[in-house]
This record gives structure tokens, sequence and C-alpha cells, in this order.
């Protein structure tokens, strides 16, 4: 064999969900991403999320922008709609097909280089219009696919493969976010699936922007002693401040009682998420101690994970700007082009 | 390896199959010729314990067609007579008898000549091959196959006498030779004791199966009426009832106490009989048969239902009694172990139930330097069993002959070589192919039915061989896990096709097979678990059971600490000694 495609068969035992697929049917096509490649662990952890929520993978729209964590979209669910703009460009254009067709579940995947150098205008616009929109960065702290440049999310003295440490300091995605009034701000490890799923999860059911930022370290350009988003380092330096035990079904909307350190929330669908707190006293509920808390970690060092701040009560997009509630696509030709005496009243009300 | 191991001569399988894949025909016919002595006659007979052991059973629902391959290589073969072990032109002095020239006793020939042993051959009958010739008709093993694979152990030099009963084991025992071995079959078929059997009206419409195949294989027997009854349903009662079938025979039915699931013949026999439109009836229990004016009418049976009882075992309740109308019936209901010409005083001890005692290892009875393989040695089983039984009492013989403990059995010994060759490439074929298992074709039906020696099943056509090798999983390139270069990136884990990978917090087996990436039900398949990884300390499981060996753990691992590695089991065979000698 020359190039490799995984055979489709399938384990015989494999579960289905309750539409009737295996995980492997949100599969797409075979990763190129170098082998071990962090990015790739987030695919297989969208795959398992969305398997476990049970989208049905036509109902997705996959939107990337440039960077091999932007080419993952090709490599899950193969029959979902997809999108792959310009570098740094996925939130307008994933604000613009949201806006068109607001029923899609949208999944943007980018990494630290198209969100938070080239693009970093672009994220803060996307959160403050709050999009409908599960926001995965795949941070590894380098441009991997022009081949290891330090990117914006670099730590100060971090070292390159060469050997240079970094000198400008970096740009958090969670404490931008978690700034600009971001209601829903993760971090997650791409090798830790136990975490990461349910965040993904979670973030899938809130409505408006949902960002994860996912440190998923760069196996050939950035995975070397002296790097700061190696495997290693990243496993040595996490601190998990809320673990999400469960996301129970739409129907399973009763909280445990008598369990302090659990904080539930329940999302705009009905659906709870719950937390156990791991850190005293932490509240994702709370902006202001989330900002203090991820920055102390920050000073020490530390990584910090989990759910960090989510807020049901925000408003996306649509419900700010009172859209149609529909598709755009789904409206009657009538409503959607209502013709040309239509215009002319709408004009006459700006005049 | 699950087929290796299931074979009892333990045939190389990937192996041979891979070969065939490469067109060295003659390689792989070799390959198998090592271990089971006849590619060619087990290619068409085989019991085939491999094939239920098979993974690719377990993966898409039929295992691979491995006997029918085996075929392909003998059919295909070149001339390999060149290539065959010889035995040495300076003899070492030592002189072997052996009783019988079934399938085992050729095998103890065949591993002894190359040694220098004079093996002496005494055969009751006036031919070779034992079972394999007068019982399994010619439909299925046609005589030139017997005769070339038997005629490469005898071209040795085996002194093969015909027509040479051994009547007396203390006689034989007398003449001096260096060691015995009795490879003389089960040859007593079993008598049904109900009314009516011994009325001689009908004796001559009462047969035992194994000796109407026997004298039809030699022409004693040329018609049988049209209503044929076959009672019993194993080998034997297969190869009866189609045989009925071409000497004449309309109707045939074969009669089972049981229902299907405890069947002794194999599910594809029961489908090739009824092919050749035989009935098969369940259930029913012989009662007597039905003679009239001293006419054979029919016999009759209780229909029984079957109920499990605490114990496992079953119970029967009679349900009805019914007469099914026969113009003759066929025994076949099993085979004894008769011994009528060994002494009970000839130093060998019988059991209570008047069979010799037989080491399980080493062939040997009581009786110093008197070994028993084959049928002969445990009951009734099947040729590869004969041949496993003979490669093992020829080391024995051996041991016995140089002065050595037969308990001191030489040691298996293992190989693992990387088969990675470079990047995306292996030494073997790792794609998977998903092709359904091949189906043989069948020579049709008036063919057949003219005559017992135009063979059924046709072979496959190079397509099908082509793809059905492909089927293969290669289990022995192995998946090898080096964990202290395990940077726990999941690539492996999230690559695997059938989700055979997980890593996890450590636990015992019965609590990691509730936590692995798919349900590991198959208790029989090992989980591999490997030591503490680097940086977490939890473990690689590994759960074997529908591993494809397509390599792509290997493949996505960013430092190789999953390698495939090609496993080759080392069998010690009595014959090795030889090179040894014969190049010292
Ligand atoms: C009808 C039938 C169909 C079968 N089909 C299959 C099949 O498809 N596949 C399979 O694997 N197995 C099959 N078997 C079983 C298989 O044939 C035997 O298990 C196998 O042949 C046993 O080999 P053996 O060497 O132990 O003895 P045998 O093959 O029984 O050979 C014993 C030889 O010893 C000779 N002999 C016996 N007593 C004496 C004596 N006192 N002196 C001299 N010679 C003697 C006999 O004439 C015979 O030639 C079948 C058996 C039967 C009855
Ligand atoms: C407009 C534009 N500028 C620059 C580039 C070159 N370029 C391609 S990918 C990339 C960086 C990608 O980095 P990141 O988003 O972190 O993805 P990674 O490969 O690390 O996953 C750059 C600068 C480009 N393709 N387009
Ligand atoms: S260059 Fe780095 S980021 Fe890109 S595929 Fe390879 S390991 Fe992944
Ligand atoms: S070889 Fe590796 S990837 Fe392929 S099935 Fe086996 S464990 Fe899975
Ligand atoms: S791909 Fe290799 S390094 Fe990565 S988890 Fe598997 S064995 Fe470990
Ligand atoms: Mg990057």
């Amino acid at each position: 064999m020359t190039s490799i495609t995984k055979p489709p068969v399938r384990h015989p035992g494999l579960r289905r969900n309750s539409i009737g697929l295996t995980a492997r049917d949100y599969e797409g096509a075979m990763s190129t991403l170098c082998a071990g490649c962090g990015h790739d662990s987030v695919t297989a952890a969208i795959i398992q999320a969305a398997w476990e929520l049970a989208l049905p993978p036509h109902r997705v729209a996959k939107m990337s922008g440039i960077g091999c964590s932007s080419k993952t979209t090709a490599y899950f669910m193969k029959q979902a709609h997809g999108f792959n703009s310009v570098h740094g460009r996925m939130p307008s254009v994933a604000s613009g097909a949201n806006a068109a067709n607001r029923e899609l579940h949208y999944i943007g995947i980018s990494g630290d280089g198209d969100s938070l150098s080239i693009g970093l205008g672009q994220l803060c616009h996307a959160i403050r219009r709050n999009v409908n929109l599960l926001y995965v960065i795949e941070n590894n702290g380098v441009y991997g696919l022009t081949k290891g440049q330090f990117s914006a999310s670099s730590d100060v003295g971090s070292k390159s493969k060469r050997g240079e440490p970094n000198v400008q300091p970096p740009i958090d995605p969670v404490q931008l976010a978690l700034t600009l009034g971001a209601t829903f701000v993760a971090r997650s490890f791409s090798g830790d699936k136990a975490q990461l799923v349910p965040i993904l999860k979670a973030a899938f059911e809130h409505t408006g922007l949902a960002l994860v930022d996912v440190i998923s370290p760069c196996v050939t350009f950035n995975d070397h002693d002296g790097s700061t988003k190696s495997y290693r380092y990243t496993r040595e330096h996490t601190v998990e401040l809320t673990s999400v035990d469960l996301v129970p079904l739409r129907r399973e909307i009763g909280v445990p009682g008598g369990d302090e350190a659990v904080v539930s929330v329940t999302m705009h669908d009905g659906d709870v998420v719950r937390f156990r707190r791991t850190e005293d006293g932490y509240d994702p509920t709370d902006r202001e101690q989330a900002i203090a808390h991820v920055r102390a970690c920050q000073h020490r060092g530390e990584v910090a994970t989990g759910i960090l701040f989510i807020d049901e009560s925000g408003h996306d997009m649509h419900e700010v700007n009172g859209t149609v509630a529909g598709a755009l696509a789904e409206l009657p030709f009538e409503a959607l082009c209502p013709g040309s005496a239509s215009l002319a009243e709408l004009m006459a009300e700006f005049r | 390896m699950d087929c290796q191991y299931a074979c009892p001569a333990h045939t190389n399988v990937p192996e041979y199959l891979r070969l065939i894949a490469q067109g060295r025909h003659d390689d792989s016919y070799l390959l198998n010729r090592e271990s089971n002595v006849f590619p060619g006659i087990l290619g068409r007979t085989c019991d085939r314990p491999c094939e239920p052991a098979c993974r690719r059973g377990r993966v898409d629902g039929k295992p691979v067609a491995i006997c029918r391959l085996k075929r392909v290589a003998a059919d295909l073969r070149d001339d390999i007579t060149d290539r065959l072990p010889v035995a040495p032109a300076v003899k070492n002095g030592k002189r072997v008898a052996l009783v019988g020239c079934g399938p085992s006793s050729l095998t103890v020939a065949n591993d002894l000549m190359p040694l220098g042993y004079d093996c002496v051959i005494l055969e009751k009958l006036d031919r070779s091959g034992g079972l394999m010739r007068v019982n399994i008709p010619a439909f299925r093993l046609p005589a030139s196959v017997l005769d070339e694979e038997i005629g490469y152990v005898l071209d040795m030099g085996v002194d093969i006498r015909y027509n040479t009963p051994v009547t007396s084991m203390k006689a034989l025992l007398a003449e001096g030779y260096d060691a015995v071995y009795v490879g003389s079959g089960a040859p007593k078929g079993k008598e049904l004791d109900i009314p009516g059997r011994d009325d001689p009206a009908i004796a001559d419409r009462i047969h035992i199966g194994i000796d109407w195949l026997k004298s039809v294989h030699f022409g004693h027997i040329e018609k049988i009426e049209s209503r044929v009854l076959i009672i019993g349903v194993g080998n034997t009662a297969m190869d009866c009832c189609r045989t009925s079938r071409r000497v004449g025979a309309t109707d045939v039915k074969v009669i089972a106490r049981r229902s299907r699931p405890y069947f002794k013949a194999s599910p594809w026999e029961l489908e090739d009989a009824e092919e050749e439109q035989v009935e098969i009836v369940e259930n029913h229990v012989p009662k007597r048969f039905v003679i009239e004016g001293g006419q054979l009418k029919g016999m009759e049976f209780d229909v029984v239902r079957w109920t499990d009882q605490p114990g496992g075992r079953q119970k029967s309740d009679v349900l009805d009694t019914v007469v099914i109308p026969c113009d003759a019936v066929i025994l076949a209901i099993g085979q004894d172990n008769a011994f009528p010409w060994i002494e009970r005083d000839a130093g060998i001890a019988f059991d209570q139930w008047d069979v010799p005692v037989v080491d399980r290892a080493t062939h040997m009875s009581s009786r110093a330097g008197v070994f028993f393989g084959g049928d002969a040695a445990f009951g009734p089983a099947n040729i590869i069993w004969a041949v496993e039984h003979g490669h093992q009492a020829a080391i024995s013989i051996h041991q016995y002959c140089q002065g050595l403990p037969v308990t001191d059995r030489p040691a298996f010994g293992m190989n693992l070589l990387s088969a990675k060759m470079g990047m995306h490439s292996w030494s073997y074929s790792n794609d998977y192919n998903p092709s359904p298992r091949a189906k043989m074709t069948h020579e049709e039906l008036v063919k057949r039915f003219s005559d017992v020696a135009v063979e059924v099943e046709l072979g496959f056509s190079p397509e099908q061989t082509a793809r059905e090798v492909q089927r293969c999983l290669n289990c022995d390139i192995q998946t090898d896990f080096t964990a202290a270069l395990c940077i726990e990136c999941d690539a492996c884990v999230d690559v695997c096709p059938v989700n055979c990978l997980t890593i996890t917090k450590d636990g015992d087996e019965a609590d990691l097979r509730g936590r692995l990436s798919a349900p590991a039900a198959n208790l029989s398949q090992e989980l591999y678990v490997s030591g503490a990884l680097p940086q977490t300390r939890r473990v690689m499981v590994k759960d074997e059971d529908v591993c494809l060996h397509c390599g792509l753990c290997a493949e996505r691992c960013p430092t190789a600490a999953w390698d495939m590695r090609k496993f080759e089991l080392e069998i010690p065979y009595a014959f090795a000694a030889a090179g040894a000698a014969a190049h010292g």
C-alpha cells in the first residue's frame, strides 16, 4: 500500500446512537497531517461528541480557514456542509452562513495562527456578535503548516525547535474571550479526551459562540524539550478548574441534590451541564472570578482547563438582530423577495 | 495466531497464503507439506479446525477459505520432486515396523526416512492410504492425488509390504525391530442393537457404513436400492448418503437423533449433501426395523424433543412414533478401535474400555518401544490429527532409538522480525480486502451422479484465489508495542478501524474489559496490557479479537512505539535433525 486509507470494516460490536449511526459514520477523509499531530485527536473527540449527541451529520456546517488545524474539517463528518475559507477569515464566513441558515449546527475549526495572528480582529468581532457557533482553536503555539514559526500564542521563553526563545508576549484566547464578553469559554487538551469530549458536547449545545481553546501539540515542530506546548509540558502544567461530569439528555433535567461541589447550568434548550468544582470555590458562572483565576494560573505557569465560564442568559446574533425565525433558504419566495413595492416602502423609512 | 494454533499440525497458514498470492505455489506447497505432509489430500478433505478459529470469521462472519486454498497450492505446483527430502545413502542401522499404511504411519515414515531409518510398512490391504483411500469417496478425493502424495513418502525407499495383515503383536515384536508403530486405525463400525437387526431375512439390506463404503471402493458393491435411510449424522453418514445417490438411490434420508447444532458433520458437509437432494431428518431415535413377509418395509422411530437439564445434559421426551419406509439402511453411528491381533499379554496395557494405554505426548504405550498414533491411539479423529500424531511419534521413536528419554522433547522456537520496509511500506500486503468468502464451484448434478469418481469440487478460479488470499488478516504479523517510546498522542487509538486500542488507567482484566474503546466480549482473546506509559503512567491496552493487522497504528505512530513484526513458529520435527546430519 503506497498511501494509507482507513478500511471500511468496523468492529462488529460497535454501538449505535439514537439515530442509528456508529461513531465511524461521523468520520471524514483520512488525515494527511503528521502522524501524532494533536489536531487528529481533536478530530476524534469531535467525532465522539457529535456521535454521543446524535447530531445528524448532514445538518452540520464545518467552517475553517488556513493551517493544519483548518484542514481538519475534511477529516470528520463527510456528510456535513463545509467551507474552507481564506486565512483568518473563518469567523466572517461563518457569520454569513449562520445569518443565512440558522438551523444548521456550526462548527468552526481554527488555529492559533489563523485566529490570534492574521485573524485576531475576525475572532473578536465574532465573539461580540455572539454567532451561534462552536469555535475550536487548535492551539499549538506555532504555524504548523508553514513549518513551525512562533505564533501569537507562544509563551515568552518557549523555545523553537532550533533553540531560539520566543520574546513576544502571548495572546491567550481564553482571557481575550472572557474580556470581550463571550458566553462560553473553555480550555482543554487534545491528549485528554475524557475532558475534551464532554466540553465539546456542552459547547455544541450552547446557544451563542462557544470558544474552546484546545492545546494541541504540533508533534513535528513544537513537541521538544523547552516548548511550553508539548505533550509532556502540557500534561505537567495542566490544572483542571472544573470537571464536566456529564451533559444529560434533554429529558433528564434533574440535578443531584446535596452535593456541594456540583454546579448546574441549564442550557437554552433545557439540557443541563453539571460541573464538579475541582478548584476550591471556583464558580464558572462568575466572569470576574474567571478572569482573575485564569490570569493567576498563567502567572504561576499553569494551564487552566475545564469549562471556565458559562452564561446561558446571553443573546446570540439572531436574537440581537431580531431576524426571521427559519433558514432563508426555506422562506417562501414572496417572503424572501417581497418585490419592489416593499423595497420602496423600506427605503422610505430611511429618508 | 488463531489458525495455526487450531491446526493440530500447526500449519503456517498466513505465510502459505501470502506465497500463493505471490504465485509461489511450489514454496507454498512445500511449506504446507512440512507440517501437514499431504497438502493436496487435506486441501480437499481436511476437517479444517483452523477455519472456525480464523479471525476473519469474527470480522465479517466468514473465515478465509484456508483449506481450499491449500488445494490451489497443490493443484498449481510445478514438479517439486527435486525439493523433497531424501533418505541418506548410508542408513543408521535402525529398523522400524509400521502397522498400516494410513496417513499416520506414512507421516512417521516421512519423518524418519531422511534420518536413515529403515521403515517397514505392513499393510493388510493391497493398496496404500488407509481410510483416505477406501472410505473417503473418490468424488471428494481422486485416487491420483493420493497416489502422488503417498508416492512422495514411499519413494524415499520405504519397504512397503501390501497384503500383509499383522496377526500377532508378539510375533511382530519377535522380529527384532528397534521400534514398532501401530497406525492401524479404528476399523470397526458400531452396531445398532434394536429389534429386527439380527433377522437374517433382511441382512443384505442393512450395511455398516465404513464397510459399505469400502465395498463400493473395491467394486464389490455397485448398486443400492432406491429408498435408503442413513442412521447417524457424522462424516461417514455424509459420505454414505452421497455415495448412495451415485449407486442408484433416489430417495435418501439421513436420520439424526439430535437437532442440527449437535450434529457431528460440519455445516459444509451438510450443505453438500443437501445440494445432492439428501433429506436430513432431526430428532428421530431408531426403535426397530419394520419387517413384513420377510421383507424390509421401513424403520420405526421415536420423534423426540430435547430439553436442557441442570448439569449441562439434555433429556428427551417422546412426542410421537413414526415409520419411515425404506428399502435399505446404512448404519453410520461411529467407529471403535479393535485390536484382536494384539495379545493381551504382550506387555501392552489395555484400559477398562479395552483400548491400549497410550501417552498423549509421547505416543508410547506401556511397553517401551511400541508406539500408537492416528485413530488407533485415541479413537477415530481425522487425517490432520493422524499426521500430527505421526510427527510426535517420529520424534519419540528417534529419541528412543538413540537411547534418550522419549519425554525429553525438543522445544518450539520463535522468531519476531520487523515487517517495516519504508514509508507506508510493509513486507506484506496490509490492505484490507472487503470481498466476501469465495464460493466453491461444483460439478453439475447429472454429471456427478454418473460416476463415483467424478470430483465434485472444481477448485477456485484464479480471480477467486487472488481475492480469497487477500481476505487473510495476516495474524502472524503482530502489533508490537514499546511503552517507553509512547508520547500518548492517541494517534493509534484514533486511527484503528476496529477500535482495538485504548489508553486508560490500569486495572485487572475484567475491569479493563469494561472500559475499552469497543466491547471486548470475546474472553478467549487476550487483552494485551503494556507497562506504565512514560507521561501519565496509564497503560496501552489492545484487544486482539478483531485486529486486522492493517498496520495503521504503526503507520500513524510518530515515535514507532508500535511496530508490525512477523512472528514465526519454529516447530520441531524429527527430520530436522537430518539436515544437520547430512551436512555435518
Ligand atoms: C467415511 C469416512 C470419511 C472420512 N472423511 C474424512 C475427511 O473428509 N477428512 C478427514 O480428515 N478425515 C476423514 N475421515 C477420518 C480419517 O480417514 C481417519 O481419521 C484417518 O484416515 C486415520 O488415519 P490412520 O493412519 O490412523 O488410520 P487409517 O487411515 O484407518 O489406516 C489404517 C490402515 O491400517 C491397515 N490395518 C489395520 N489393521 C491392520 C493390521 N492388523 N495389519 C496390517 N494393516 C492393518 C488398514 O488396512 C488401513 O490401511 C473419514 C473417515 C471415514 C470412515
Ligand atoms: C493570507 C495568508 N497569509 C499567510 C499564509 C501562510 N500561512 C499558511 S498557514 C499559516 C499559519 C497557520 O497557523 P495555525 O493557524 O496556527 O495553524 P497550524 O498549522 O499551526 O495548525 C500561514 C501563516 C496564507 N496561507 N495566507
Ligand atoms: S506540522 Fe505540526 S500542526 Fe501540522 S500536521 Fe504536522 S504536527 Fe500537526
Ligand atoms: S493493526 Fe493496529 S490499527 Fe490495524 S486493526 Fe490492528 S490494532 Fe488496529
Ligand atoms: S501513536 Fe504512538 S506515540 Fe501516539 S499514543 Fe499511539 S503508540 Fe503512543
Ligand atoms: Mg498553530
